[in-house]
Parts: C-alpha cells; structure tokens; sequence
C-alpha cells in the first residue's frame, strides 16, 4: 500500500473524499485516509450511470475486509461514468486512490457548491 | 436477599454506602419518579420445591400428543421424518451446542467447516452457486428473499403465488409492509398457480416472483416455465423459489428451473417437530446476488502453512459489518439446526437422497389412490404430487380430523371447511395407510350420516 499523500490539486469533502474538476464535470474518489481506516478493499457497489446525486448524501458503497461504508458525494451532480475496473479490482482504492482508484464521473448541477469544499491544508489539518 | 443472588447483605451495605445512600428503596424513591412505581409487591404465586415443579411440568407434558403417540399424516411444511441417532450424537457436542455467535470466527474452525459443508450440501441440491450458512426458518427465508429482491432492482412490487404456505405470505407481507413493498396475490387454477393469472400480475414494476414447489396443496408447479414468463415480462426481475429439500431428490432442481433465490424450510433434513421449532432456513442464489445475501458464508482457503482451513468469506448484510445499515442478523447457534441438516444429508446420501424421494412418491401414491376410492372423498386437485396432498371431503373437515384422532390416527390438516392435507413420510408404513383409510372413510361416513339424520 502506498505512503500516506494529499495532492494539492484536489478539492476535499470532510468525509474523506475528494474532487477534481474539470470545467462542468468532476471525478470523485475517496482519499488516502479513507482507503487506510477501511482496509483492504473488496468490493465497491458502484451507481448507475444517469442516476442524480448530491452534495453531502451517500452514491455508492465499498465493501473492505472490515466494514461495509457509504460513500459520501462532495458535489451534487448526475453520474456520467462510474469506473468499471473497479468491479474486478477493487483493490485499486487502496493502491492508487487518486489515479486509478477513480470512482465516478459527474456532470456537476451546482457548480458554486465547490466553494463549500476544503483544500488540502484544511483537510490535512483535520485528520491530526 | 433471595438465595438465588450472590449479593450478600454485607456487599449491599458496602454499594450503598459508596453511592451515599441509605437503603434500596431510597435509592429507588430518588432515581423513580413515585407516579410509575408500582406501590405494591408482584402478584406473582408462592415458589414451588423443585420436585414439586417437576411434578408440575410431567403433568403439562402429559397433555401433549406427540407425533410417537398416534399415527399422524399432518405435514404443511414441517414433516416427521426420522432423526437418525448419528445427528443428536454430533449435535451434542459441546463445541456446537453451546457457541455464541462467532465474532471472531477463524478461531472456530470446526463451525465454519460445518457451515462450508453445509452450504456445499444447500448449493448441490438446489444447482445454484451460493448458499448462505442458514437463516432462522422457511417463512422468513421466503420474507428475506424479497428484500434482497428490492435491494436488488430497487422496486417494490411482489407477485406471489396462492400456492406458498400461508405462514410465508404471511411473513412476506409483514416484511414488505416494513420497507414499502405491496404483495400481489396470484389464485390457483386446478390445484398451481394460474399461468395466465401469474403472466397477467407481472409487469415492469415488479420486483420480484413467488412460487413454490411442491405448493402447499401438495401439487408439482411447472416452476420453468413460471420463471420463464416472468423474466419475459420484465427481465431482471427476482424468481424466488420456496422449495421442500425432500422433494429435491427426485425434482428438477431450481437452478435449472430459471430460479434465482432458492430458500426453503430445512425442518425435514435432521430436525424434529419439536412443537414447531427451532428449525432452520435454507438460502441459495445465483451469483448475481451474492452480495444481497443475509446472514454469512463460510469459505475454504489455505493458511501461511498452505494447510486447509475455513474464513467467513462474506456477511455483508450483518449489523458488526454495516452497523446501523445492517439489514440481516443471523446469529448465536443457528448453525446448530443447520448442523443437523448437513449431518442428516450426509447420512442420506446422494442415493439416499434419491430412494427416498422414490419411497415417497410410491407410498403417496398409494394413500392418494386408497383415500380417493372412497365414499364422499375426492382429490382436490389432479396435479401430480410427492409426498403431500389435499382432499376435498364431503363433511366438514375439522370434525372428520376429531374422529379418527379418537381412533389414535391424526389423518392430516383441515384445511378451510372441508379440505384436508394429508402428508406421508417414510415412517408410515403401507399398513399405517391402510389404517387411515379405513379410519378416514369410517369418520366421514359417520360424519355424512349425522348431517342427514
């Protein structure tokens, strides 16, 4: 597994997960402190495609050696893609959480919502 | 202080004095406000000497007429077939009869290797490719399979058949209430379910499909050809099948039926009536719903040393793995019941499993012949059957069923006003169905003759 990292040029949701937009779209993840907490993953239950979600509610599950978890979306939005890899490796979560271990595509609904996301100082303070 | 409390008056003074406080009821008076408490001692009745209560209870008991006492046919779902002494032998041990749930199971190797053997047992009866380590009983099992059903496709519409036993209908619409779910009940035409009723009842809202074989009039559904029609229908939707694992030794199994949750009651392998429980649930899926399963499954794998050994492999609807989400809690000895199941198959055989579905058949037959010859008695239907099936009497069934009870024979179950489900297993000999006929045909005359006089 690798070494704990942030990049700075992400957006941050206090519920470990992560955005990086791309002009009306956005990718979702889960960060690094998330991966570690959960463990080994196992599953991930992915969305549908179409489907609406939002900001702060729960869009999709992972399953690791210990618990199941929600995951929680940082930006409201309609899902675009979701990262079918994922089904037969899920253990890209933990690997490469930011690259690989990508979760959703989504067309972002409320673009100003991303004033309400934190940067990486913020974030990184919060887990001490 | 009563004898049966280890707390003595010197431990009491020692506690109260710690908290500063006088006596016990003062520490009621102040901690329960006067208007909720009682006021008054228990009106409970004086304590019994132990060999008084032994007397007490023999005398209950003597009341009961068990399945030993009389011939009995009742069947409905729970059969009284024989126990070999080779399951109470294993089921006695220690190491199964008093677990708790095993929250750190891998230190309990020998019941996840029951449960791995157990599910092998379910997944080769039913030819589907999982199988959960048992849950509590048939009728919740059936309930459970809808809500994976509805975390499956996430819609809301049960079709089932009037064929379930009433007790699954029951539970099923009791769960569905729960999570918003309506049940759509489809009727019987000559004994199964209504082809064109059950096409007619599925459309693209429905989530799931209930059938079961044999139904509980005793009759053999075309199970392929209801799966067929549903998934026609609306493709993705859930064919439940609540089958008798009896049954499975001579029937086609689910899996090649278009089933995709098989469950079922598991009373009839190794387990006795006991009064109605406890018993136990079987569950199988295809793959697809591996992960909608409730309760756990065990798995085999190799530890450090590269030696056999067993994990629980998935338990994803369980409350130590979804917490608050959770939507299953299978736990303590369940697998104790289903223990008794695996040991009881394992003790049958494959070919086991086989003649005595052939025996049953054989002997049903036979009853269904004799009972059908006579006067005032018809089949309810002209389906074929395994081991059960339903008589339409032309007296009042509840009162046919007291008079041959009063000749030591228990000719089955009335059902409505005049059916009766009569069950035969291989502890009924061909000379014990000669006696029900000739009981059953001596009552209903009987019973003919008090109505015209």
């Amino acid at each position: 597994m690798a070494d704990a990292s942030y990049p700075e040029d992400l957006l941050y949701h206090p519920e470990h997960d992560w955005a990086r937009i791309d002009g009306e779209t956005a990718t979702f993840g889960i960060t690094w402190f998330a991966q570690d907490a959960l463990g080994e993953v196992v599953f991930f239950d992915p969305p549908e495609v179409g489907s609406s979600i939002t900001a702060g509610e729960p869009y999709a599950e992972v399953e690791s050696v210990k618990a199941v978890s929600d995951v929680i979306a940082p930006l409201s939005g309609e899902i675009v893609e979701v990262n079918g890899a994922l089904g037969d490796t899920p253990e890209k979560i933990n690997e490469d959480p930011y690259g690989e271990g990508w979760m959703v595509k989504v067309r972002l609904s409320d673009p100003s919502e991303r004033d309400s996301l934190i940067d990486v100082a913020t974030y990184t303070s919060q887990l001490s | 202080m009563s004898r049966y409390t280890a707390t003595t008056a010197e431990d009491l003074r020692a506690m109260l004095e710690a908290i500063g406080v006088g006596s016990v009821d003062e520490l009621f008076d102040r901690q329960i406000p006067a208007a909720v408490r009682l006021g008054r001692a228990l009106e409970l009745p004086a304590g019994m000497a132990e060999q008084d209560v032994y007397a007490h209870l023999r005398e209950l008991a003597s009341r009961n007429t068990s399945a030993e006492d009389e011939i009995t046919f009742l069947g409905a779902g729970m059969y009284d077939h024989y126990v070999p002494a080779i399951v109470d032998m294993l089921m006695g041990r220690s190491e199964f009869l008093t677990p708790y749930t095993p929250y750190q199971p891998e230190v309990s190797q020998g019941n996840l290797q029951v449960m791995f053997e157990y599910q092998t047992a379910i997944s080769e009866l039913t030819a589907l490719p999982v199988s959960n380590a048992s849950v509590y009983e048939g009728p919740s099992a059936v309930a459970s399979a809808g809500y994976l059903a509805r975390l499956a496709n996430g819609r809301s519409r049960f079709v089932a058949s009037a064929g379930l036993h009433p007790h699954s209908l029951e539970t099923l619409r009791t769960y569905a209430r729960g999570f918003g779910a309506e049940v759509v009940e489809v009727p019987l035409a000559d004994g199964v379910t209504d082809p064109a009723a059950w096409a007619a009842a599925i459309d693209t809202d429905t989530c799931a499909v209930f059938v079961q074989q044999p139904n509980f009039y005793g009759a053999v559904e075309d199970v392929a050809a209801l799966s067929a029609a549903a998934k026609e229908a609306v493709d993705d939707v859930v064919v439940v099948g609540s089958y008798d694992p009896i049954a499975l030794g001579i029937l086609v199994p689910p899996g090649e039926c278009g089933v995709d949750v098989c469950v079922g009651e598991g009373q009839p392998l190794g387990n006795r009536l006991d009064f109605g429980g406890p018993s136990f649930g079987f569950f199988a899926a295809t793959e697809a719903y591996l992960r909608r399963m409730p309760g756990r499954i065990a798995g085999e794998t190799t530890d450090v040393d590269g030696k056999r050994g067993f994990v629980l492999t998935l338990q994803t609807r369980e409350q130590h793995i979804r917490r608050e989400k959770a939507t299953s809690n299978i736990c303590t000895a369940q697998a104790l019941n289903a223990l008794a199941g695996v040991v009881y198959l394992t003790w049958l055989g494959r070919h086991g499993l086989v003649e005595l579905g052939e025996l049953l058949l054989q002997r049903t037959h036979y009853a269904r012949e004799a009972l059908t010859a006579l006067d005032g008695v018809e089949a309810l239907h002209p389906q074929p059957v395994v081991r059960e099936f339903a008589l339409k009497l032309s007296a009042p069934a509840a009162k046919v069923v007291a008079r041959c009870q009063e000749q030591g024979v228990n000719p089955g179950l009335a059902l409505e006003d005049d059916v009766l489900l009569v069950a035969i297993t291989e502890q009924r000999s061909r000379a014990d169905i000669d006696r029900l006929t000739e009981v059953l045909g001596a009552a209903v005359a009987a019973e003919r003759e008090a109505v015209h006089a």
